[in-house]
């Protein structure tokens, strides 16, 4: 069975953990199609958590189009997420691996780049809302 | 509003102007607020800011001596017996007979409520692994709370009311007994109202806030709508208060900038784009801690202007 954690120090609100970890379980195959998840009890006892919190976590998984409920079965994994192709992964690298190169040049630390990086999908995030 | 509301449209609770006097020292007034029915409230402030008071009128112990409250539809000084039933309670110290075992601590919660679900509270302690044949002062300060918490569920309450449950456990005895109230509160739709100091525990734990300071509420309402009504300004120092988007709740000046948590009016706000400013969506905890910090002048100001006199505020938690 699928077990969520929560990070109580990461700023991220609590369902948005929850939401986080069934995506990145997702991506990496830890869950499948058609898994099970825990109910809104087993969450909400396990991590000492509001089962609203659980509730509202499974409706935007469910919204994303990621898991349903099956009537008196529990809610499913109904989907797969899986990572762009290998050869797209190649070419965004090759591009990083330029773009890193070019900050090293303008004096960027790795601390600088981060920083710059933390910015910048920080802004784009802040544009889309 | 006195009348008895027994249909299922009835907040879990409701304070209308509710006041209690100590002397000459009101230790609550003026506190108007609504729970509604499966809501998980946390109960912020500081010693003596009122939360006890509170609790204790919700739960019949101490009679208002203005305004009223009443759970699930039933007020304070009518059907006393009707509204305890409906209310079950853990306060601070986890108080038990000590020379009690469990299975007599059980026996007299059957004597004293009608609803008392035997089976519930024996199962409980099943699962717990804590023996009905232990006497209460053998057990742990952490066994003693779930012993506590199971004398309240087992009464088959609808509202739980916790005053600080958890301050005197460990840390691993806390997140056991929170996973009891949270687990029964997923299975029974309990409406559950914590009294702690622990916030940055709060925010998993409660989808609703109230925070108490100075035997008044600063702020209450859905956890929700009060983080997307608010928000972080950093301005530049000199900025007058009155020129914010919004009320300020709480100011922090640097040499050349100021960072402000407001009630942001966010229509004000989005016409408020200026050089130089930047709002950032705020945490749970930096919006309790803005409100536990509030000057008091700022908020008796804020109890003798009308809502409708201040643009920046949004009207809709605050009282009505």
């Amino acid at each position: 069975m699928f077990r969520f954690r929560l990070d109580g120090a990461s700023g991220v609100p609590p369902y948005l953990q929850l939401v986080h970890q069934v995506r990145q379980s997702l991506l990496l195959g830890y869950l499948q199609e058609g898994d099970r998840l825990p109910t809104v009890k087993e969450v909400a006892g396990d991590l000492a958590i509001n089962p609203n919190t659980v509730v509202k976590a499974y409706r935007q998984l469910e919204h994303e189009g990621l898991s349903g409920g099956r009537p008196g079965q529990g809610t499913f994994i109904t989907s797969t997420l899986s990572l762009p192709p290998p050869e797209a992964h190649q070419v965004l690298r090759a591009a990083l691996e330029r773009w890193l190169r070019a900050a090293g040049a303008a004096g960027l630390n790795d601390e600088a780049v981060t920083a710059l990086i933390a910015v910048a999908r920080h802004d784009m995030r802040k544009e889309r809302v | 509003m006195t009348q008895d509301d027994a249909g299922g449209s009835a907040p879990a609770l409701r304070a209308d102007r509710l006041g209690r006097r100590y002397g000459h020292v009101w230790g609550l007034r003026g506190c108007t607020l609504e729970v509604p029915a499966g809501a998980i409230a946390g109960l912020v402030g500081p010693n003596g800011a009122g939360k006890t008071t509170l609790l204790e009128m919700i739960i019949g112990l101490l009679e208002p001596t203005e305004g009223q409250v009443s759970v699930f539809g039933v007020t304070s000084r009518s059907h006393v017996a009707a509204r305890l039933a409906r209310v079950g309670y853990v306060a601070q110290d986890h108080p038990l007979y000590r020379d009690f075992s469990v299975a007599d601590m059980f026996r007299l919660g059957r004597a004293m409520n009608p609803s008392w679900d035997q089976g519930l509270a024996q199962a409980r302690m099943g699962a717990l692994g804590i023996p009905l044949k232990r006497k209460v002062k053998t057990l742990s300060g952490g066994q003693r709370a779930q012993v506590s918490l199971t004398m309240a569920l087992a009464k088959r309450a609808p509202l739980l009311v916790l005053d600080e449950p958890v301050s005197s456990l460990d840390p691993v005895a806390r997140l056991e007994f929170m996973r009891e109230v949270m687990a029964s509160a997923a299975d029974t739709g309990l409406t559950v109202v914590i009294a702690s100091h622990v916030v940055s525990e709060l925010e998993r734990l409660c989808d609703w806030l109230i925070v108490l300071t100075g035997g008044r509420v600063q702020v209450a309402g859905p956890v929700d709508d009060l983080l997307a009504g608010h928000r972080l300004l950093t301005v530049p120092r000199a900025t007058p208060d009155a020129e914010l988007p919004g009320l300020p709740i709480h100011r922090t000046d640097s040499d050349r900038h100021s960072a402000v948590v407001v009630r942001a009016d966010l229509a004000l706000l989005a016409a408020h784009q200026r050089p130089g400013w930047q709002a950032d969506p705020v945490g749970f905890e930096q919006l309790v801690m803005a409100y536990l910090q509030r000057r008091p002048q700022t908020a008796a100001a804020d109890d003798t202007v009308p809502a409708a006199a201040r643009p920046g505020l949004a009207a809709k938690e605050v009282t009505r």
